[in-house]
């Protein structure tokens, strides 16, 4: 029962008039910057990070939890309506979603898109909530050597189920873990990397370099395309799924749930992996697979619950062991440090009205998705048709003003600037930006942790082998490596992608 | 001769160019022992892990990638423009005031696009500047300098 005790807690904190403002207003930002096309969750959450700065703690995670649902539903729209994957995690929905759309049922799919995510994601709050507690005390248990490990369990994990290269992956990782390095070192007091510059001495602004390599990075790339979107001309209507549609989408709907929540908590799951996954299973479990790809409603019901069941659940390994699982949960985690608060399991015991409150307003936040989005996709709609050479000035100033705003200084503005370049520098050579974020995130803690184990095993490096749970990460590490180093699992893996 | 794959080989030789710099840099700190690590320790492994992977990467795009790869296809007018107004805009804003920086940037960074037409940046600069006014400035209440240093007679 403590659970239900755990939830009225954050049932409190999350329905404060503020706190249901500051969702409300976060999930719809988060559609509106979210139904750009080609701005996913990430690039949404970076742009609009300095916008939570001023709140407390609590209000603040409570908006850029709006903000990425929001996101992740103005993907899900622009898939429908226009073909255009927002991001990667919507890229499954285009499939089914748009051939909905172009037979005149983009209403039913919008809807049972919004509902499937509403469903799956009150599914992954309750496994959230219950996951919990438990994680976060054997969270307890763990020395640095456990840490350690497990952070190398986790950034391996990210890049094996990551697509493309993964020897450049790992090497974008380790960037990353050097970006994080620039800065004060907290243990001896030297500065690393500063090159004397006294604005790097508190290292590389969080926000700065997610929005160079995501924000501003972007328009430089969506610039050269040149690309022609078709819009969709025909009227929305039939937003109410008929009986058929529903006797479908349900089972579709549960079936993509639980495979979201489960493959959300695992390091480099969430919800890319998600929607394939569960697109994959409909496709194969269907006794008429030759309907998918052409409007199949259960295409849609089930990619999209799966992508926000993993949404909400890749919160756990956050929350409780304090590892981000994927990038937007890194982003995450940058935030709350922002914010003050370290990720990890003393989140919990010392703030538990933050945890709870968090938890709870995940669930309202699907919810005004429901009730708010639908009604308002005729204005989201509409906003796509404001062409992109007047939009992306706009995004761009609101990076630079909010970028501005962070410590009241020019230099992050530059620092972005740079930024922004590398990222272009990445995208041409094709290696993901997405590792080293969450390198970045993780390198200090990851330091911090090996030198504690270091100095505690007075400098034998045994002990990450010797303690099981720090030796049971690094096996898994190691066997997630091998596996999709061979021949077959490596060409599955392949195909996958491709198909994405 | 041929590269086999330009992308990886350059990819490379970021990684290498970068790994060098962190283990070149980390000498100048303290490096200690594995028992006690110093500042320089961790990055200093890590350089040298990052020059060794960047090696595999750059020999792999000269000599093992299986077929054969184009080099990345650069257009400068984006790039350029997108970043040079992001810079501009961090030097004029406090000598000069949000309003005059968020025309300038916009205008500036409107000439990004192959679809640029005068009028239309100069009105979507009008719309933006007074959208940032109520917005950043009334509504969120950001400490901006909204005026030009001469006029509110800032240093």
């Amino acid at each position: 029962m403590e659970l239900l005790s755990n939830l009225a807690l954050g049932f409190q904190t999350a329905v404060s008039p503020m706190n249901l403002l500051y969702c409300l207003a976060g999930a719809l930002i988060g559609t509106l910057i979210g139904v750009l096309p080609g701005i996913g969750p990430v690039q949404t959450i970076a742009i609009l990070l300095p916008t939570t700065f001023a709140l407390p703690p609590v209000s603040a995670l409570i908006m850029l939890g709006g903000i990425y649902y929001g996101a992740q539903y103005g993907g899900s729209t622009t898939s429908i309506l226009l073909n255009v994957p927002g991001e990667a995690s919507s890229v499954v929905t285009c499939l089914d979603g748009h051939q909905m759309a172009r037979q005149g049922r983009a209403g039913a799919a919008l809807t049972v898109s919004a509902l499937g995510s509403f469903v799956a994601g009150t599914f992954a709050t309750l496994v959230l909530a219950v996951l919990a507690v438990p994680l976060s005390e054997l969270a307890f248990k763990f020395g640095p050597a456990e840490y350690f490990s497990l952070m190398v369990f986790g950034l391996i994990g990210s890049v094996v189920l990551a697509s493309g290269s993964m020897l450049k992956a790992v090497g974008m990782i380790v960037l990353g873990l050097l970006a994080g390095m620039i800065g004060t070192d907290v243990t001896s007091g030297a500065h690393r990397f500063t090159f004397g510059i006294p604005e790097l001495a508190d290292g590389v602004g969080f926000v700065s370099l997610a929005m160079g390599l995501f924000g501003i990075c972007d328009i430089i790339t969506s610039l050269e395309k040149r690309e022609k979107r078709d819009i969709l001309k025909s009227k929305l209507t039939g937003f109410w799924l008929n009986k058929e549609d529903l006797r479908a989408a349900w089972p579709a709907v549960v079936r993509g749930s639980l495979c979201g929540s489960i493959l959300g908590i695992l390091p480099g799951g969430g919800a890319i992996i998600s929607s394939f996954t569960a697109y994959m299973i409909e496709k194969k479990s269907a006794r008429n697979p030759e309907n998918f790809g052409k409007g199949d409603i259960r295409g849609v019901a089930a990619p999209e619950s799966a992508n926000n069941a993993a949404a909400q659940t890749s919160f756990v390994p956050l929350l409780t062991l304090g590892i981000p699982p994927n990038v937007v949960l890194a982003m995450m985690a940058g935030a709350m440090m922002i914010h003050g608060i370290q990720p990890g399991p003393r989140v919990i015991s010392s703030n538990p009205e933050l945890f709870w409150g968090v938890i709870v307003s995940m669930w309202f936040g699907n919810l005004i998705l429901v009730l708010l989005n639908l009604p308002l996709v005729g204005i989201w709609v509409r906003l796509l048709s404001v062409p992109y050479r007047l939009l992306y000035p706009a995004i761009l100033l609101f990076c630079c003003i909010g970028l501005y705003s962070v410590n009241n200084n020019t230099f992050d503005i530059g620092l972005t600037a740079l930024c922004g370049f590398l990222g272009y520098v990445f995208h041409k050579l094709e290696c993901e930006p997405a590792p080293l974020i969450l390198g970045f995130v993780l390198g200090p803690m990851m330091e911090e942790n090996l030198r504690r184990g270091m100095l505690l095993s007075r400098g034998d490096p045994s002990v990450f082998f010797t303690r099981p749970l720090s030796l049971a990460f690094l096996v898994l590490a190691v066997a997630m490596l091998v596996a999709v180093t061979l021949p077959g699992i490596r060409r599955g893996r392949e195909k996958a992608f491709k198909e994405e | 001769m041929r590269f086999r794959h330009p992308k990886d080989f350059l990819t490379g030789v970021m990684f290498v160019s970068f790994g060098s710099a962190a283990m070149v840099l980390s000498l100048g700190l303290t490096i200690g022992t594995a028992a006690k690590m110093g500042p320089g320790y961790f990055p200093f492994a890590l350089g040298a892990f990052l020059v060794m992977l960047g090696s595999v990467i750059l020999l792999r795009g000269l000599f093992w990638a299986k077929g054969l790869h184009g080099w990345p296809v650069l257009q400068l007018k984006p790039v350029a423009i997108v970043l040079v107004s992001v810079i501009l805009f961090s030097q004029i804003l406090r000598p000069l005031g949000l309003l005059l920086s968020t025309a300038a940037l916009v205008v500036l960074v409107s000439k990004a696009s192959h679809e640029f037409r005068w009028k239309e940046a100069l009105l979507n600069a009008a719309v933006l500047v007074a959208i940032v006014l109520v917005v950043f400035v009334y509504f969120l209440e950001f400490q901006l300098p909204v005026w030009p240093s001469f006029i509110a007679g800032r240093i």
